[in-house]
């Protein structure tokens, strides 16, 4: 194939960039550093410029700039890679963020280095969190950052390693991870270390006071790896590697931070001697941060106090007592294991589960637990948190219930937590909707009753059995028959029951958005009270959701019937008072129910999916390709959870993205919504029987 | 005919007589609960995680009290025939044999059924006249009403850990016992336990609790459960028996808990990190 010419070039870079020559770019440098590529270049180059164009044009602009430097430097795969970093970096951080990182190919070279040797965080991110859990018992999260450091609750590590081999480069990320997981369990931060570097450097900045803060975290990486030695002496082998590069004559220093008793104390006093010195370069010992930790730290402290506090006060009225009084309330601490035991009178008595990780907490925090947290709490409810699963962590600032990731069909990639879900209860609304109904529809709900009792799972009893519960009297009598007779009697005499069991559990997913005011909201609600009604017969499990939204920040999800809800009048309510709200983001609430539906305990799993057409959201990304190919996205991942899903929807044209959207699903589409109600539960009963 | 009797007496369910003091580690005052039950002829469930030492507590007790025990393992085919009895034939005839509850029943045995939500739920039902003041098992294929012997001692165990509605117990069947929660013991009984179990050095025992401890924090984040005291056991075990530690944690504890990659790896970090 021959290069672009010029022109060709021009209407191209037309057609991914709209803004005008005023903004201070031009097409004319674009054109100039794409003129002379080669052709696969330009092909390189004018794809991915128009992927990123996609998310800003700025990145689009910049990927064309760079792009002729980024091949000469790196094959197209790796420079596909460096388009996509600097996506990931945008969303994480925006575009500066973005910029930065396209313009460093050499950062991007160095961190990425040979492949094959090279280890991405996003490949043993999830490794790295349980083995966190492990070893902390409390949730710690791992995050990319520029250098190693930890808040006490995120643990940040390098986004890649290149220690040489994978082997080598995991055994790297498990001794970051390791020593700030020491730093925040071995007390780093039980100390007011902003000012422990002022006394020791005689001044609250400047040279001394910088060097204080970065022979810091140096000498704790000594003590902690030490500690942490003595109880994971396999963690503590990997964890030698980063102090190897240390001074060897720092004269008494790695022995007296080798202590069993030595505590951050022990590290800020050898501080003021070595001050004369230049601190070694942090490297993947990193930094330690001491703001940002005292922050998240006493939040927490306040926090568990309180939960510790409302497990005693729950303990005590348990105990009959009322106030701390007069009772003498007793933790002894087994430091080695955090084991807590609380005794009141002498008498052990044992945490609720709460309690007693809220207990350990602190424990890890502040190396005791102060008199003041053992106060009994006020009388009210025992609620440790309404929120007890977090969901996917997230670097950012958000109050989602749960962050998920969502599919980039033009990067071919995952923007992580990307889609903040919230999940919300719908208020009863007025019950003669469903009374009205039940009405209307008596005729067709009975006929549904009947055809659902069929499906209900019953004893057989299975005959002429080698082994069972019972005799075969039958299969005996001819057996002693043949054998009178002469001929060879059969083996299979016994009878044996055998039980079909359904075990199904089933979650319906209702589409809210706007476009569904009126006829379409009116049928859904209809269908789903005819769907009640006959599932009722069944013990199947099931639950009704309803989402909508604006925009990936807020996707939420209604919940209707919860699993373990029974169909009562609170229920009918709900359903009465479903109503036609925004937006259709239709990946998070199914990536959600996927995983409500992965904790149900039955054999099989189903989601059925009610909208009224295609994904659709505020702002152009989302809609057409973008969404269909999310939605797409989010149905494999639960085929793939073991989750089967089913599509209903209404759409008078057929429109032929279905097939591609539903492809991973079945689906059914209704070109009249008048043949909803009674659609839903016969698909139901066909799926299911 | 006489042959025939023979072998039916040979098929009939052997009552278990423990003859040495099992190893068992009293983490409270359980024993003393349990014996104070059988006076009583209370039926008693045992709660907890699995491989805590339900088991091992039965047995050493049915020593103690110097009863029988017979010990059923339920799974979801068991039926209520294979509990109570069934007809075989022998011949032309038929032949009645008592199953292992009916046997337990008319010997004064302590009859352990281990696991019961396993056992489908029309199977439990036979239990209940048993596990209340009446004490009979009607066997309704003999028209049988069979009266409990004295000894008789009714033992079941649950694990609350499954979080299963379908493995969960009936309010009718569980509000019949005398309920004792056991649990992992803490670390240094634990330690004794499983050095004494399987004779390796006390740091290494120390060691593998600590690895147990570091599973049992992962509950919930892709394990169902963390490493048993009998997982701890086997690794134990292995490490008697020459097999490098890390080796045998990885056999005995990482692919004993989960078959998913990333699952064993990360248990494998935990193993790397302990040894």
């Amino acid at each position: 194939m021959s290069r672009f010419t010029v022109a060709e070039l021009r209407e191209r870079v037309d057609r991914i960039f709209y803004f005008d020559v005023s903004s201070g770019r031009s097409y004319e440098s674009l054109i100039d550093a794409l003129a002379l590529l080669p052709r696969a270049k330009q092909d390189f180059a004018l794809h991915w410029a128009a992927v990123a164009a996609q998310t800003h044009l700025e990145i689009g602009y910049l990927v064309i700039l760079q792009a002729a430097e980024a091949l000469r430097r790196m094959a197209p795969a790796a420079a596909e890679g460096w388009v996509i970093s600097a996506l990931d970096a945008y969303d994480a951080s925006g575009i500066r963020a973005a910029v930065a990182r396209l313009r460093d190919i050499d950062g991007f070279l160095a961190a990425s280095g040979e492949p094959g040797s090279r280890l991405s965080l996003a490949a043993v991110e999830g490794r790295l969190a349980r083995f966190l859990q492990g070893l902390s018992g409390r949730p710690l999260r791992v995050a990319a950052g520029e250098v190693p450091w930890t808040d006490t609750e995120t643990v940040f590590v390098p986004s890649g390693i290149d220690a040489g081999s994978p082997e080598a480069s995991l055994a790297a990320y498990k001794a970051i991870v390791g020593l700030l997981w020491g730093q925040t369990r071995f007390g780093t931060f039980n100390a007011d270390l902003e000012a422990a570097f002022t006394q020791a450097a005689g001044e609250p900045s400047g040279e001394r006071h910088d060097r204080a803060r970065n022979w810091f975290p140096a000498l704790e990486a000594l003590r902690l790896t030490a500690c942490v030695a003595r109880q994971l002496p396999g963690l503590g082998r990997d964890m030698a590697v980063l102090t190897a590069d240390l001074p060897t004559d720092l004269p008494g220093v790695r022995e007296d931070l080798a202590r069993p008793e030595a505590t951050v104390a022990a590290s800020l006093d050898w501080l003021s001697r070595l001050l004369d010195r230049a601190p070694p370069p942090g490297g993947l010992r990193g930094e330690v941060r001491p703001v940002a930790a005292g922050r998240v730290r006493s939040e927490r402290i306040g926090r568990d106090t309180e939960i510790l506090r409302k497990a005693i006060a729950g303990l005590m009225a348990a105990l009959g007592r009322q106030g701390a009084g007069d009772d003498t309330m007793d933790i002894a601490l087994e430091t080695g294991s955090l084991e807590v035991e609380l005794s009141v009178d002498g008498q052990v008595v044992s945490l609720p589960p709460e309690g007693r990780a809220a207990a350990e907490s602190l424990v890890q925090d502040l190396g005791l637990i102060p008199p003041e947290c053992m106060t009994p709490a006020g009388p009210g409810e025992w609620k440790p948190t309404d929120r007890q699963d977090p969901g996917p962590t997230a670097t950012m600032e958000t109050h989602a219930d749960a962050l998920y990731d969502e599919w980039d069909a033009r990067r071919g990639a995952y923007r992580r937590q990307w889609c903040h879900l919230y999940l919300h209860r719908v208020a009863p609304g007025d019950p003669a909707f469903v009374v009205d109904v039940r009405q209307r529809h008596q005729p067709l709900i009975r006929q549904l009753r009947r055809r659902f009792e069929a499906l209900r799972g019953e004893d057989r009893i299975l005959r002429r059995q080698p082994d069972g519960d019972d005799l075969d009297l039958d299969a005996l009598v001819a057996a002693i028959g043949d054998r009178r007779g002469g001929a060879e009697p059969g083996e299979r005499l016994f009878l044996r029951r055998s039980r079909t069991e359904r075990s199904l559990a089933a979650a319906f997913l209702v589409d809210m958005s706007g476009s569904t005011k009126g006829w379409v909201n009116e049928a859904e609600r209809e269908a789903l009270v005819m769907l009640c009604e006959a599932l009722e017969m069944l013990d199947d499990r099931y639950g009704i959701w309803g989402f909508s939204g604006w925009t990936r920040t807020r996707c939420d999800l209604y919940s209707i019937k919860d699993f373990d809800e029974a169909y009562d009048d609170r229920v009918r309510g709900r359903i009465a008072a479903m109503e036609a709200r925004d937006y259709t983001r239709m990946g998070p609430p199914i990536r959600h129910l996927t995983r409500l539906l992965a904790r149900q305990p039955a054999r099989h799993r189903l989601l059925v999916n009610l909208s009224d057409g295609r994904p659709d959201d505020f702002g152009d990304e989302y809609r057409g390709h973008y969404g269909v190919e999310d939605t797409r996205q989010a149905l494999l991942e639960a085929r793939q959870a073991g989750v089967r899903a089913y599509c209903v929807t209404i759409d008078r044209h057929g429109a032929d993205y279905l097939k591609r959207m539903y492809g991973p699903a079945a689906y059914t589409v209704l070109d009249d919504v008048r043949k909803l109600p009674l659609k839903v539960a016969d698909i139901y009963r066909k799926l299911t029987s | 005919m006489t042959t025939d009797g023979a072998v039916l007496h040979a098929l009939a369910p052997e009552l278990e007589r423990i003859a040495e003091e099992p190893y068992y580690h009293a983490a409270g005052g359980e024993a003393a609960l349990f014996e104070a039950a059988a006076v009583k002829r209370l039926p008693v469930l045992l709660k907890g995680p699995t491989g805590c030492g339900k088991t091992r507590f039965v047995e050493y007790m049915a020593w103690k009290l110097r009863r029988p025990l017979v010990t059923v393992a339920c799974h979801d085919d068991l039926t209520t025939a294979d509990l109570v009895g069934r007809y075989l034939l022998a011949g032309e005839q038929t032949v009645w044999l008592d199953g292992p509850l009916t046997a337990a029943v008319r010997a004064g045995a302590i009859c352990y059924l281990d696991e019961v939500v396993e056992a489908r739920k029309d199977t439990t039902v036979v239990i209940h006249p048993l596990a209340d003041t009446r004490r009979v098992l009607p066997v309704e294929k003999r028209g049988e009403l069979v009266r409990a012997a004295s000894g008789f001692m009714l033992v079941v165990s649950y694990n609350p850990g499954y979080q299963s509605v379908l493995k969960e117990m009936k309010q009718s069947t569980r509000q019949r016992f005398v309920a004792i929660d056991f649990d992992y013991p803490p670390p240094e009984v634990e330690a004794a336990i499983v050095a004494r179990e399987t004779g390796i050095a006390a740091e290494t025992a120390e060691a593998l609790v600590r690895l147990g401890g570091l599973t049992r924090n992962l509950k919930g984040q892709g394990l169902d459960e963390g490493a048993s005291t009998r997982l701890l056991v086997h690794a134990g075990h292995l490490i008697a028996a020459g097999v490098p530690a890390r080796s045998a944690c990885e056999a005995a504890i990482g692919r004993a808990l989960g078959d998913e990659p990333d699952i064993v790896a990360s248990l494998d970090d935990l193993i790397a990190a302990v040894f």
